[in-house]
């Protein structure tokens, strides 16, 4: 318990402590946020800014120009995040489970390799995966060769059908350390007294995973969801890294992200466009927080938080 | 404690899946590291064998050092880094103190406002900064960097940091406050101490990301002068691609920093993501 220490005078050093971050915080994040939220308002018409209302987004939804990008970006952009959900989640829950039991070996050297990846930067990931899936190179066909499953190869980067699910299994690999880490540390600060009441009604094993273990992690499971969804409809490296700009082949990897590089920054012959780009940078505002309200107004409210 | 539950057989399967996704994790980067020391011929005859005597070379690292200005990038990451660490540990823990440590009126709001930034990436406001930096003179330079790097770091820094200091005994700060000392001396002297592990924690998570950026230095500060390795690697291999022996040396140059950093810092890592979970 805190007791409240109000004091009639006036006490500068709160505001001390406190300004440095929040000035900072405020001119180079706060502002430019709304900044670039106001400019998608506006259009460049020689050389001065007009504003235009909500021209912008009919622009980007349905001038036929802008609209198959952007529509095909948001697609590709959820297909990415699907695929996260569906791999890199369960996989992080799996070997944060297996981590967890209790006189595991080398637990901690596990722990360390397997998470290395996720500390390594977007462009060694993304050009060492396009070396060592390059049909040049023939490292991933000589591998499934040794298991006998060499006619499975393609170059699958290359393939528009296949390029997207590879690259996001390629950032799945990269950062399914990031769940098992925060699984791991909800796992293991489960009290030892709830896993003993349920050893001694017999519920053990897998049973006790289902029944007892998984329901006290559903928070931080809800966290890593939420956590994948912003950092997914953020993304741009990997795609950059591997695939350029032009996020080929035919676009086939085009999202969000490197959308809005292109239309921002301009690329080959197209000169950048700083209202479009606000356009598509909003509309990724609006994804982000969408779900983070579903998260935080929705799943989070539903949880029951176990306080030990 | 049940030993029954802990079949050998069980213990067998759970390392056996521990020992495949290790090998999943680690094989690409070895596959990286190991043909950088071999010639040509070696790297496409046999890219799964370790390099011997005969096919041992060291030509990759040669272009790489003639003909990329790496040690100039690392430099420059370093220095973006270690300041944005610096702003982040500090002003994050100043703002963490004021929060955790008064009452004051708009104190929830306060928290809420700099908790907004965990969620909302800085990477939206791109169009703007440039402008920002554009209007005040700090496109390619490293202060502008920096500038960025901090405010995305200060929002995960002041939640982790306030909910460290919360813990930090109040008698202890009474017993300082009672000796007179002012309340700028019993954060300095008094909280930042104990609140160290925090802060290993909050600049290995602050480190990582701003380190790895490709976004910002692409579009900041781009110039030959201001690269930071991980865009001066980019560039790189962009212009090397046919050259397989510079690039794998390059990208093997651009894992060991990290890894040894790494390798230095995990347990530190690991102890702050778990960190209360210490049974």
């Amino acid at each position: 318990m805190s007791i409240p220490s109000e004091k009639p005078t006036v006490r500068w050093h709160i505001g001390a402590f406190l300004a440095p971050a929040v000035l900072i915080y405020t001119a180079v994040m706060i502002l430019p946020l709304f900044g670039t939220l106001q400019l998608s308002f506006f259009r460049m018409i020689d050389r001065e800014a007009v504003f235009v209302g909500l021209e912008n987004f009919r622009t980007l939804f349905f001038d036929p120009r802008w609209s198959a990008s952007f529509w095909n970006a948001l697609g590709n952009n959820t297909w990415f995040f699907i695929i996260h959900m569906l791999v890199q989640n369960p996989i992080g829950i799996l070997l944060a489970a297996i981590l967890s039991s209790p006189r595991l070996r080398l637990a901690s050297a596990y722990r360390t390799a397997i998470f290395i990846p996720t500390i390594l930067s977007f462009v060694i990931v993304g050009f060492g995966w396009k070396l060592i899936l390059s049909p040049i190179w023939g490292v991933a066909p000589s591998i499934l060769d040794a298991v006998g499953l060499k006619m499975l190869f393609a170059p699958w980067l290359g393939k528009e059908e296949y390029a997207l699910t590879t690259l996001s299994l390629i950032s799945v690999w990269q950062f399914v350390g990031i769940p098992m880490m925060l699984i791991y540390a909800a796992l293991l600060s489960i009290p030892d007294d709830i896993i003993e009441a349920a050893e001694c009604d017999g519920v053990t094993g897998m049973s006790q995973f289902w029944k007892v273990k998984l329901p006290l992690i559903l928070p931080s499971i809800g966290i890593i969801s939420v956590l994948t969804f912003v950092a997914n409809f953020n993304a741009f490296d990997l795609i950059y890294s591997a695939q350029g700009a032009l996020a080929g082949p035919n676009y086939a990897t085009d999202i969000l992200g490197t959308f809005l590089y292109r239309t921002f920054f301009g690329f080959q012959l197209q000169i950048g466009d700083a209202s479009m780009g606000s356009t598509i940078a909003s509309i990724m505002f609006l994804i982000i927080l969408a779900g983070v309200c579903f998260y935080l107004f929705i799943i989070q409210r539903r949880l029951r938080r176990y306080q030990f | 404690m049940s030993i029954a539950t802990h079949s050998p057989v069980r213990s067998i399967a759970a390392h056996a899946i521990l020992i495949a996704y290790t090998a999943i994790a680690l094989f690409p980067v070895l596959v990286i590291v190991v043909n950088s020391f071999k010639t040509r011929n070696a790297i496409f005859r046999s890219p799964l064998s370790l390099p011997d005597a005969e096919t041992f070379s060291l030509i990759g690292y040669q272009t790489v050092w003639a003909q990329g200005d790496f040690i100039l990038y690392f430099q420059n990451s370093l220095v973006v880094t270690v300041a944005s660490l610096a702003l982040v540990l500090l002003f994050g823990a100043m703002a963490a103190f004021a929060l955790s440590e008064y009452r004051f009126r708009g104190n929830t709001l306060m928290g809420l406002y700099l908790a907004l930034g965990i969620m909302i990436p800085i990477r939206l406001g791109t169009v703007a900064i440039l402008q920002l930096m554009v209007a005040s003179g700090l496109v390619n330079t490293l202060t502008a960097l920096i500038l960025v790097y901090t405010a995305q770091g200060l929002p995960l820094a002041v939640f982790i940091l306030s909910e460290f200091m919360q813990q930090v005994s109040k008698d202890l700060k009474d017993a300082g406050r009672i000796d007179g000392l002012s309340e700028y001396h019993i954060f300095f002297r008094l909280v930042l101490p104990l609140v160290r592990p925090a802060m290993a924690t909050v600049a290995v998570f602050t480190m990582i990301p701003i380190w790895n950026d490709l976004w910002f230095p692409l579009i900041l500060a781009p110039a030959e002068e201001t690269k930071t390795v991980t865009l001066g690697a980019q560039v790189f291999i962009g212009q090397f691609v046919t050259n397989w022996n510079a690039v794998l040396s390059a990208l093997s140059l651009a894992i060991l920093p990290v890894l040894v950093l790494y390798v230095i810092f995990s347990r530190q890592l690991i102890r702050g993501i778990t960190a209360g979970a210490v049974k």
